[in-house]
């Protein structure tokens, strides 16, 4: 992880200092709420159905033990004992007390954790892939590329009241596990054939009421004029993006109206002026935060030969459960879906599930926080990942580890063998807690979990990816979900819209609309029979879910699902 | 009373505003105003009838949020203020028009915040170059001027410093070259 230097730190404890005068006079009564809620919200917190709700950023989703420990502490003393690790690799704490607010900012601001620009309409955390730095896929490591960018967009003055939200995610690798094609900027690291590292710029993605893929807007951009790059995408969209219609703000709409093309040039136009100017970046400054960042201190380990990355995962995973753990059922399951590959022989990265039936996606309790803390610290360097499917990663396990590993996240409920299956669900926090919503999603990711209950059928499924999202903004990514599930509100009451065909990564699509939606005990027998209908079709385990939607259409499955409905 | 301030603290407004809605509107009011008043007209006003206002000793101009900074390019030298307009402190577009006007146009003279300007929104404004800034009615001056020092540091370049990593490494600044491969 990246250790702040003095002037990092300050910055925070300015921050802290800041709000906590901003919620005093809030509470004081000499600042309105309509002034207070623009400031709280560049500090995470909203005010929920319930009560308050804090979001604390995890930069592009990479913690440590002791931070962990913290937010444990946070969970515990200021929550109901448990936090909800979000899509945008951030963590929600759903109950703390407004007046708590700027001691909890405190407290984290003790381990370098901040809620700073988690929501609002400003430039929000930035978000890359959990494998950063492992990947053998990697062309570039985006994390120092991350962090340039963290403390680039963090208090920048022009840009803290945009039209609306903004969210930057970057890739280095060959395979985007980023999502870079459905936020406002995607960058893709990649390499010149002089080996000058730069960045492939995408515009307009997202996914909300108007979902949509980015357009290229530079093919690349040099490193050192990233920042500038960034600065004039930035300028065009404050300058230009619509203030008179929210639904209408964000920058793909502009991109739309302009066209790609148009909105492009314009870029150009202002990169000009900013091009080679103060913001260009010196390596020393690469080299500086590349220097703050802990590396793993990676033995020499012996190869055992078994190809993590190969297609056949199920061959690569029962090679290695006869290595490490003959005669222990159950860990060859979990080392085909939970266990990937890694860079440095010898080692792998190990996803945590927080995808068990009848938890919340996402929900670790602070025990569990705490327990995590341990694992990382006994297996992976002291370090963990938050994934933006809301699982956690611990990325630097050395392979002989895996079995134990494997005990111990399974005795902690953490073990859940389904990394990438139907069951590992990305939910939105939906209409329990959030003020926004239509519908409740929770449960229902609860009772489709309880139908694909079996791990035998559930292996057999093979890739499904099902998001839920309890209303039109996309918080649980339903657009890009292999099957999607929208909340919708039907003269008040709760309805379910199914899409399919959806993707993220490199070929990322939004998905389509199967039909009328659906009442919500019906979800989980909609998604059974769009299961079934995909077994009788495909070709080969081979083939996915996702993948026979593209060959056959919707057709088939329009008819398995409502063909039978009278 | 909106109060106005600057670093220094709140101080008087020397200038007359003239919020015309058409032509002639705007020629008595013109002539109404003192002589050798300093005049701060829209940019509509100051693009339609320069001719009127020859009679100010300064000259200043009013932009609103979706006024292109660049529409006052050749004139810049000309006047003494430019008053950007904020109708409502979550309306940022000020805020690049007033980097435009600083490192883009090299504004000179005063530039001053107007509209629903509070004191948790002067540090960004002075960042990016405003150096005056009418405070909305009630807004409580000293609290205002105080948060101009809200931060100690800052990463990113805007008007009044570069950024950080300038000041970490001078030498790289000044020898800054474009592509270097790392």
């Amino acid at each position: 992880m990246y250790r702040y230097d003095e002037i990092d730190q300050r910055l925070i404890d300015e921050r802290v200092a800041q709000f906590r005068d901003q919620t005093r006079r809030f509470l004081a009564g000499e600042l309105a709420e309509d002034d207070f809620r623009p400031l709280r919200l560049q500090n995470g917190l909203y005010l929920q159905r319930h009560a308050p709700m804090l979001r604390v950023a995890i930069p592009y989703g990479l913690l440590g033990s002791a931070q962990l420990r913290r937010l444990a502490h946070v969970a515990r003393t200021y929550d109901r004992g448990y936090g909800h690790f979000s899509t945008r690799q951030n963590i929600q704490f759903n109950w703390p007390r407004l007046e708590d607010v700027p001691e909890i900012l405190a407290q984290l601001a003790e381990v370098q954790l901040h809620a700073i620009q988690t929501s609002g309409n400003c430039i929000r955390n930035t978000t890359t892939d959990q494998f950063a730095g492992v990947a053998p896929d990697e062309i570039v490591d985006p994390l120092v590329w991350c962090e340039l960018i963290r403390q680039w967009s963090t208090f920048h003055p022009e840009f803290a009241f945009l039209p609306r939200k903004f969210k930057i995610a970057v890739s280095g690798a060959e395979e985007d596990r980023a999502a870079t094609l459905v936020h406002d900027i995607g960058l893709q690291a990649r390499r010149a054939e002089d080996g000058t590292i730069g960045f492939r710029v995408i515009v307009g993605g997202g996914l909300g009421r108007t979902p949509m893929v980015g357009h290229v807007v530079r093919d690349f951009v040099a490193w050192p004029d990233l920042l500038n790059y960034l600065d004039a995408i930035l300028r065009v969209y404050n300058r230009h993006g619509r203030r008179d219609n929210k639904y209408k703000a964000r920058i793909k709409i502009l991109v739309k109206d302009r066209t790609p093309e148009g909105f492009a040039a314009e870029v150009e136009a202002e990169w000009e002026h900013l091009k080679g100017g103060p913001g260009t970046v010196p390596a020393e400054e690469i080299e500086r935060i590349a220097s703050r960042f802990t590396r793993p201190a990676y033995r020499a380990l012996p190869d055992d030969g078994i190809e993590l990355s190969r297609d056949d995962r199920a061959g690569a995973a029962s090679e290695l459960a006869a290595l490490l753990a003959p005669g222990e059922p159950g860990f060859a399951r979990w080392a085909q879906r939970n266990v990937h590959p890694h860079r440095m022989a010898g080692y792998a990265a190990v996803t945590l599930s927080l995808k068990k039936t009848g938890v919340p996606p996402g929900d670790a309790s602070a025990d569990q926080l705490d327990a995590i803390a341990d694992l990382a610290e006994r297996y992976s360097f002291g370090e963990l990942r938050v994934t933006h499917e809301q699982n956690l990663v611990l990325a630097d396990v050395e392979r002989a580890q895996l079995p134990a590993l494997w005990r111990d996240a399974r005795a902690l409920g953490l073990a859940t063998p389904n990394i990438g299956l139907l069951t590992d669900i990305i939910a939105c926090p939906g209409g329990d807690y959030c003020a926004l919503a239509n519908a409740v999603s929770i449960p229902v990711a609860e009772a489709i979990q309880r139908r694909f209950d079996d791990l035998d059928y559930l292996h057999e499924i093979g890739e499904l990816d099902l998001n839920i999202s309890g209303c039109i903004n996309a918080c649980g990514h339903h657009h890009v979900g292999h099957i999607g599930i929208l909340g919708v509100d039907k003269n008040g009451e709760e309805w379910y819209q199914v899409t399919i065909g959806g993707r993220q990564g490199n070929a990322a699509g939004i998905g389509r609309i199967i039909g009328p939606s659906f009442a919500r005990d019906d979800v989980p027998d909609v998604v059974e029979r769009l299961v079934r209908a995909y077994l009788d079709a495909r070709d080969s385990d081979a083939e996915r879910f996702v993948d026979v939607v593209a060959r056959l259409g919707l057709a088939p499955f329009k008819e398995a699902v409502y063909a039978h409905a009278d | 009373m909106p109060t106005l301030i600057d670093a220094a603290g709140p101080r008087a407004d020397s200038w007359t505003r003239l919020e015309a809605a058409d032509a002639d509107a705007l020629a008595t009011a013109a002539a109404q105003a003192a002589p050798g008043a300093d005049l701060l007209v829209t940019l509509d006003a100051w693009q339609s009838a320069p001719e009127l206002l020859t009679g100010a000793a300064r000259l200043g101009v009013l932009l609103e949020p979706d006024d292109p900074p660049e529409a006052l390019t050749g004139a810049i030298d000309r006047l003494a203020l430019v008053a950007v307009r904020f109708p409502s402190f979550t309306d940022g577009r000020g805020y690049s028009t007033a980097r435009l006007l600083r490192e883009r146009m090299g504004f000179m003279g005063e530039l001053r915040a107007v509209g629903d300007v509070q004191r948790d929104q002067v540090f960004y404004l002075a960042r990016c170059g405003f150096d005056s800034f009418e405070l909305r009615d009630g807004e409580d001056a000293q609290a205002a001027v105080a948060a101009l020092a809200t931060f100690s540091e800052s990463y990113q370049g805007a008007h009044d410093r570069g950024p950080l990593f300038e000041r970490r490494f001078p030498q790289a600044a000044r020898a800054r070259k474009k592509a270097v491969v790392l």
